[in-house]
């Protein structure tokens, strides 16, 4: 085993042990939260020297910071925690040098700190290859939260950015440039890019697909230097003698482990560098540990997060007298490299003897995905994706427990055959199910036998789905199948008082024409009802008989934002959206909009779904506010229904000079068909005048793009939470062909897909995919084509406007007040003016008098 | 004793199985009438997790053995009868007492919120 000097030689056997770590970013901070949670009361007492401005944060999602630009959404630390933990964290200092025999180290701030145990956790510096030019303002590197600020100071004003390299982390640092909204550039000196983890046609696609979103692609080049632009702040000179044009460089070729201060210390250091470590993460000398990127084990340094984080529990262990090991780690990698999935597994390029390939290539779709499997085909070496990562879980779990493949290892790729993948219950306890912090399925097992009973209370107990999130899906099979062996019913009820699932009920309703909640309960169901049952009984009600929502027997059922008519928000009030078709609007009824917006005084903004939200409308205003839209013309939009919300469209041959055909007339013309459809959950579409798609039919729920020789249906996209491409379900469709088309598949989605789930995650549990969907609505396998056909009609025909319905009816109005004995208001709300509107005052404003009044 | 009970409104003013507001001196309150009997229930109007004055404008929902309405804005249940929340056991809205007479209902002046109605 070794000596182990630490505890051994302590003098004083009861005193804690001065640990200190040098570093403290996710490796250095991973290994305190370790050894904390660990070490006996008194065994250790721990010092943290970072040379940052702040304590640990999650370098692994910094591009995210571009996104919503809070730093306290990265950050993995906390003084609170530290203190309570009774760790000492000196920030902005950074250790200059290491007196091994006097055991101190010194930092640049003049502090001199005692250390028994010294841990050395400083990471790597951003590599920037010797051009000449590189110190030129606006040239940057990609690793920390300054760095980011910098390049968004920069980008102000900036028209153009270019990274130089194309791995990893540049094609991350390429998304961010993208998102500042420069055009941009990737240099990449190897031949493709992410030349580490796929291989050549992946890297092919990968740059086709990067390429189509814009990004200007270069491998094969060498930059010489870097000189003053013409039009743009640099010009990029090449060895071959080409240059171009940019306004910002990043640097991201690669990373370079931090030992400088090893060296200095005369540690023995790893060829070509990195801090040696034996598989105790010891380096040279006993009292000092090496762990994450800067750490040299076995002639190679790690650049991911995963091996850091197993480093510093090995340390850990070990200092504390156990015997853990470090074995290597697995570099598998998933990611999502501006929407276009890329995922390496293992030996991705078949560099192991005698190692086999299997490929799929589909151009059309963009997927490329490779397996490396042994010369006996009988075990999963590595595989690359590109374009669809979805069997990475699979695959990977194939590969790190070297499970036996399927006598066909191609069934795990090739998309027709799937459905050969194993379930979790395939997986050998010992299967490691989340790698980001190690945790197998046993571990997870156990935790649901402790008492954890769902996903959420399982990532609470192991972290497991807590780094990377990649492994969530297949945790939560692990998760349910575990609850399941337990005897827990992962039901499918809709709630405790209907003992069937949304697709049940929906038969029940139809066949049995009920037409009411208190029927509906009676024949099958039990209670009063509850706040699940009630909107999707009320739902299933309109999607068959499409009966006015307000009548009596159905207003005890509708959600808050069905029985006013508009979207409540957080003040209680709503928010008005009247209908605009395909987004097109006269002048004079824009007009209307902004004085009823003025006169109301209500905050205005345009969606995303091409109309105008009117928002802070008080319950008691409502009819008032619709009585003008009503009279000018609007319709109720339907924005707080689970029904279909708008048609987007571009302008399309009307205008457009590449439109080939008529995509506001068609939107205009689906919207007005469908309006009023009450489904399991909204619905989004779009149409798009030409393949160019600025109207992004791809991400909707039904989107239809133009081409010369008729319309292409896509299905069951999504945008939001979980985006998701739709489907070419049909091409060169006439306008009757296409409404046939959709008529059919909405009343099949409406009929069999579970209460608030979108088509995309319907489409998802559909068994058979997309394919048995196609044999069902255009091939009409199961035979109800025109029953299908005949249910949307009648229920189409059944749509009159809810707000011009309510108006006329005096009684439906009264229920429009805030109190059934006054005639006041609501007393309590707020509001600031902000940007010439008024607004909901925060909480902090309410308490700091900046409010204007209710 | 008479001059603490507030007349209110008409029983058949409510909507069998939904809810309605009242200003009760100068207090809001949410007056509830589950279907299948003529009891009606009150609670203070306001959420105190949403921070706006809607649980009138809840659904009235059966958890388990207890009535409860589950809140529009984040959908916690608080106890028709308790006021307590399902979800939050620091959480409570007051409950007031509902008299019925002659068709006409009457609210009372409120009692504190209890913690739990179970505990001792």
């Amino acid at each position: 085993m070794g000596q182990r000097i630490p505890l051994q030689e302590q003098p004083d056997t009861t005193a804690p042990i001065r640990v200190v770590v040098v570093g403290n970013g996710m490796v250095g901070h991973h290994f305190i939260d370790q050894l904390t949670a660990q070490a006996e009361t008194g065994q250790v007492v721990v010092t943290s020297v970072g040379e940052e401005s702040r304590l640990a944060y999650d370098r692994v999602h910094l591009t995210d910071y571009f996104t919503h630009r809070r730093v306290d959404d990265l950050m993995m630390a906390a003084d609170e925690d530290y203190q309570r933990l009774g760790v000492t964290a000196h920030l902005n200092q950074k250790v200059i040098a290491v007196d091994r025999a006097a055991r101190t180290l010194t930092t640049d701030g003049g502090l001199v700190l005692p250390y028994d145990i010294l841990v050395l956790a400083t990471g790597s510096s951003p590599f920037v290859p010797p051009i000449e030019g590189r110190d030129r303002q606006h040239c940057f590197v990609y690793r920390t939260i300054e760095d980011l600020q910098a390049i968004t100071h920069a980008a102000e004003g900036a028209r153009s950015g270019t990274v130089i390299g194309g791995g990893l982390l540049g094609l991350e640092a390429a998304k961010a440039v993208r998102d500042l909204g420069l055009a941009t550039r990737v240099v990449e000196f190897a031949p493709r890019l992410m030349a580490a983890q796929v291989d050549d046609d992946g890297g092919a696609l990968l740059r086709e697909k990067i390429s189509d979103l814009g990004v200007e692609v270069l491998t094969g080049k060498a930059t010489r230097c870097i000189e003053d632009g013409e039009q743009y702040r640099h010009r990029l000179r090449f060895d071959d003698g080409d240059t171009v044009d940019t306004d910002l460089v990043i640097f991201s070729a690669g990373i370079r482990p931090r030992d400088e201060l090893a060296r200095a210390a005369g540690l023995a250091l790893g060829d070509p560098g990195g801090v040696l470590i034996d598989d105790h993460c010891r380096t040279s000398d006993p009292r000092i540990y090496a762990i994450g990127e800067c750490a040299h084990w076995q002639g190679r340094c790690f650049g991911l997060v995963a091996p850091g984080y197993a480093q510093a529990k090995v340390a850990v262990d070990h200092l504390l007298g156990g015997d853990a090991r470090f074995q290597g780690a697995d570099l598998s990698t998933k990611l999502k490299l501006m929407g276009v999935d890329v995922a390496s597994i293992g030996d991705a390029h078949g560099v192991t003897p005698q190692a086999r390939r299997y490929t799929y290539s589909n151009p059309r779709e963009g997927v490329y995905k490779k397996l490396v499997v042994s010369a006996d085909h009988r075990r999963l070496l590595g595989a690359v994706l590109v374009g669809d990562a979805t069997d990475y879980g699979t695959l990977q779990q194939y590969c790190l427990n070297a499970m036996t493949l399927p006598d066909q290892p191609e069934s795990l790729i090739l998309p027709a055959l799937k459905g050969a993948a194993p379930g979790p219950t395939a997986l050998p306890d010992s299967a490691q199910i989340c790698s980001c912090h190690d945790v197998s399925k046993a571990a997870i097992r156990a935790a649901v036998a402790d008492g954890a009973g769902s996903v959420a209370a399982v990532k609470d107990a192991t972290r497991a789905g807590t780094g990377c999130g990649g492994c969530v899906p297949l945790l939560t099979g692990v998760v349910n199948e575990a609850l399941e062996a337990r005897g827990v019913e992962v039901s499918k009820d809709l709630c405790e008082h209907f003992p069937y699932s949304r697709q049940e009920l929906f038969h029940l309703v139809r066949v049995g024409g009920i037409r009411g909640f208190a029927e509906l309960l009676e024949k099958h169901g039990r209670g009063h009802g509850c706040e699940i049952c009630k909107p999707t009984a009320a739902s299933i009600f309109a999607s068959c008989w499409n009966e006015y929502v307000l009548d009596d027997a159905h207003v005890p059922l509708q959600d808050t934002n069905d029985l006013f008519l508009g979207n409540m928000q957080k003040d209680g009030t709503y928010s008005v959206v009247p209908r605009v078709p395909a987004g097109e609007i006269t002048p004079d009824k824009l007009i209307v909009l902004g004085e009823i917006a003025r006169d109301f005084g209500l905050y205005t903004k345009i969606t995303g779904a091409q109309r105008v939200d009117l928002f802070g409308a008080p319950v008691e205003s409502l009819p008032a506010i619709w009585r003008r839209l009503v009279d000018a013309g609007f319709e109720t939009g339907h924005a707080y229904g689970k029904s279909l919300r708008t048609v987007k469209s571009c302008v399309g041959d009307t205008w457009c000079r590449y439109g080939v055909d008529d995509s506001v007339g068609l939107a205009v013309a689906l919207e007005h068909r469908y309006k009023g459809l009450r489904s399991p959950h909204k619905l989004k579409f779009a149409v798009s005048g030409c393949t160019r798609e600025c109207a992004e039919a791809q991400s909707k729920d039904i989107g239809v793009i133009a081409t010369e020789n008729g319309w292409n249906l896509y299905v069951c996209g999504n945008g939001g939470m979980k985006p998701r491409h739709g489907d070419l379900f049909a091409s060169d469709l006439d306008r009757e062909q296409l409404i046939r088309v959709i008529d059919r598949l909405l009343m099949f989605y409406i009929r069999t897909a579970d209460r608030l789930q979108r088509t995309s995650v319907w489409l998802g549990q559909l068994e058979g995919g997309v394919d048995y969907l196609r044999a069902v609505i255009l091939d009409d396998s199961l035979g109800i084509g025109d029953e299908l056909e005949a249910d949307m009609a009648r229920t189409l025909s059944g749509y009159r406007c809810e707000w011009a319905r309510t108006l006329d009816d005096p009684e439906k109005l009264k229920r429009f007040r805030h109190f059934i004995n006054d005639e006041g208001g609501d007393d309590h709300p707020r509001y600031v003016r902000e940007r010439g509107q008024r607004r909901p005052a925060r909480a902090n404003e309410r308490d700091g008098g900046a409010v204007i009044a209710s | 004793m008479n001059q603490n009970w507030t007349d209110v409104c008409d029983l058949h003013e409510i909507v069998p199985d939904t809810g309605v507001c009242a200003l009760v001196r100068g207090e809001q309150v949410a007056l509830f009438r589950p279907a299948g009997d003529d009891q009606v229930y009150a609670l203070g109007n306001y959420d105190p997790i949403g921070g706006a004055n809607v649980l009138a404008r809840g659904l009235i929902a059966q958890v388990g053995a207890r009535l409860t309405v589950a809140s529009p804005l984040y959908k916690q249940h608080f106890c028709l009868h308790s006021g307590q929340c399902l979800e939050r056991d620091d959480v409570a809205v007051p409950v007031y007492p509902v008299r019925l007479s002659n068709g006409r209902l009457a609210v009372g002046p409120a009692r504190r919120a209890e913690r739990r109605d179970d505990a001792a």
